[in-house]
């Protein structure tokens, strides 16, 4: 179209680089936000060492195939704290960038919004990743829990939740108007969630209409990828399925209805 | 030449409104063009058009030969821009958000020496949720710059600055200007104005109402000076309204106001002294380009 871009000068600019500074960028700012550190590592983190502290919930159990009460809320804390960084850290501070024209001022520079999308995603997936070997060393070191016997399937299963949960948190932000909305919207699902990962109710003690529920729900289909690869086995189709319906699903939707301001 | 960036017919309508109605405008390489209306007038609109960052409804835009929409990519790199609301993450520090921007370009200028010339040095590990409004805005000029732009859009530019900032901000402007950056600047301050742009382009609503030099457009006005005085003895009006230069006589209790071209101040002192009066505690104002603007859409700038 015009003269001026027939020798475009990309030599000097470097993409990766401004990525990698934004990742870091954006891993700080949410180390600094105190309140998504507290709700998604401090909290889980305090609970598990309670419960590993309270002997009679540390009994092999029938209904889990020989784990313990204590062996099962290890993952339920793991999800715990990657729907907290993935429904509420991520929403809140996207809406707020969005909210604020923090977005639309990424949208004038070389290096666009959805690039500190992403930053904020590899932010919340890095933490994650951190707290998840934290709990699980504590759990081991401090409680003697095994780690899972089917490393590998563990590794898939928490990959696998990680990136339905974040999807489904790309999703909630795509339209909502600000921080309060986005806070308020994470909660209403968080609590839900948590509910069928058996949060308050062990899964294996709910009725059998919950635990239908659960199986399709994102928390529970984690759950029980997490309880196959504890047991020894990789863990099942369904399940995984369940999480790579929901991953793929709401990211495409997410990126369709994203709005940048 | 062609010129750095060309409108031609904008048009933009939000839901229900028609923000931009017919705005053509062209900046050329070099310049400072003002852009200056009231409140609503589109002044923002336009220049978010001219970003690439809304959609305009009608009319051709040109920036550096590109086009806003379809060439982003090689846009963003060359055009520098703050935007009247746009802010950054509250954690960020100052420092870290001048050296995160600069990465993002490929020739970026010095965010240190930027960070010194914007007197920003003793707020480098403050967190823009702790930064006052005025140095809120100064970041935000300096990361309009920090990418070393060919050209920068600066809208309201030293809003929220106390006046001892913004005359350095205007300092900063010039030293841009002096290395050849062509720049556009949305104001509502007279002085900023006049002492800032070659060219101004008065826009009231969603249409540009004129563009010319500051001096230019006070001439058009048809406003350049007015006199104040009190006669030593009673004056009669007639006296002065015959003389071709005066365009009008008032009075203000003693005091007698003319107003004229700019050889009235000669033509009324010449015609006093003929008389035998003097006149007493005599001022004399060179209209201002507030004075002009009033004129010229019948509505005031910045409303007190
Ligand atoms: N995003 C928007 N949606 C709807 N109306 C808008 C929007 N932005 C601006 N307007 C309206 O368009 C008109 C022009 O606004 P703007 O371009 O911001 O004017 P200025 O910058 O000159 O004050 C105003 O009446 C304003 O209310
Ligand atoms: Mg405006």
């Amino acid at each position: 179209m015009s003269v001026l871009n027939t020798a475009p000068p990309r030599a000097a600019a470097k993409p990766g680089s401004a990525t990698w500074r934004l990742i870091k960028a954006e891993s700080k700012l949410s180390i600094r936000d105190k309140m998504a550190l507290l709700w998604g590592v401090g909290i889980p983190l305090v609970v598990l060492i309670i419960l590993g502290s309270i002997p009679s919930l540390r009994k092999p159990n029938e209904d889990t195939g020989g784990l313990t009460t204590f062996d099962v809320y290890v993952p339920v804390l793991i999800l715990f704290n990657l729907a907290i960084l993935a429904v509420t850290a991520l929403p809140t501070t996207l809406a707020g960038y969005r909210e604020n024209g923090v977005l639309q001022r990424m949208r004038t520079t070389p290096i666009g919004p959805a690039r500190v999308l992403t930053a904020q995603l590899v932010a919340n997936f890095a933490i994650a990743l951190v707290a998840m070997i934290l709990f699980l060393a504590v759990a081991g070191l401090g409680f003697g829990v095994d780690l899972p016997q089917h490393l590998f399937g563990f590794a898939v299963a928490w990959l696998l939740a990680a990136a339905a949960l974040l999807a489904i948190g790309l999703l909630l932000t795509a339209r909502v108007p600000g921080r309060s909305v986005a806070s308020a919207m994470g909660m209403v699902l968080f609590f839900p969630m948590m509910f069928f990962a058996g949060l308050w109710v062990p899964i294996s003690e709910m009725p059998a209409v919950l635990q239908n529920i659960s199986r399709y729900t994102p928390l529970g289909a984690g759950m029980r990828a997490f309880q196959d690869a504890y047991l020894g086995h990789f863990p099942s189709v369904l399940p995984l399925l369940t999480l790579a319906v929901y991953a793929v699903g709401c990211s495409i939707i997410a990126v369709r209805w994203f709005r940048w301001e | 030449m062609p010129p750095v960036i060309e409108v031609r017919n904008l048009h933009k309508r939000y839901a229900d409104k028609v923000a931009v109605d017919d705005v053509s405008l062209t900046v050329q390489e070099g310049e400072i063009l003002g852009i200056l209306g009231p409140n609503g007038a589109g002044k923002t609109t336009t220049v978010e058009c001219i970003e690439g960052l809304r959609t305009p409804d009608r009319g051709e835009i040109k920036v550096l030969g590109l086009d806003p929409l379809r060439d982003r990519a090689e846009l963003t790199r060359r055009l520098g821009v703050q935007l009247q609301a746009g802010q950054l993450p509250e954690r960020l520090q100052v420092a870290e958000a001048l050296e995160l921007y600069s990465s993002f370009y490929p020739r970026p200028a010095d965010w240190r020496g930027l960070m010194h010339d914007l007197g920003l040095t003793d707020k480098a590990k403050t967190r823009y949720a702790k930064l006052s409004g005025g140095q809120k805005q100064r970041l935000s000029i300096a990361l309009a710059l920090v990418g070393n732009p060919r050209v920068a859009i600066l809208d309201e530019l030293t809003t929220g600055l106390d006046p001892q900032a913004r005359r350095d901000t205007w300092d900063l402007i010039e030293g841009v200007r002096s290395r050849g950056v062509t720049i556009v600047l949305v104001t509502h301050f007279m002085e900023e104005a006049e002492r800032l742009c070659d060219r101004l382009a008065l826009i009231d609503a969603g249409r540009v109402v004129m563009v010319d030099t500051p001096a230019g457009l006070t001439e058009r006005a048809r406003i350049g000076q007015r006199i104040q005085f009190r006669p030593s003895r009673p004056l009669d009006d007639s006296l002065l309204t015959s003389l071709p230069d005066v365009s009008g006589v008032t009075r203000r209790g003693e005091l007698v106001v003319v107003s004229g071209n700019d050889n009235a101040l000669n033509a009324v002192t010449t015609v006093l002294a003929r008389n035998q009066i003097v006149a007493e505690r005599l001022r004399v104002e060179q209209a201002s380009l507030e004075d002009a603007f009033v004129r010229l859409t019948g509505k005031r700038l910045d409303p007190h």
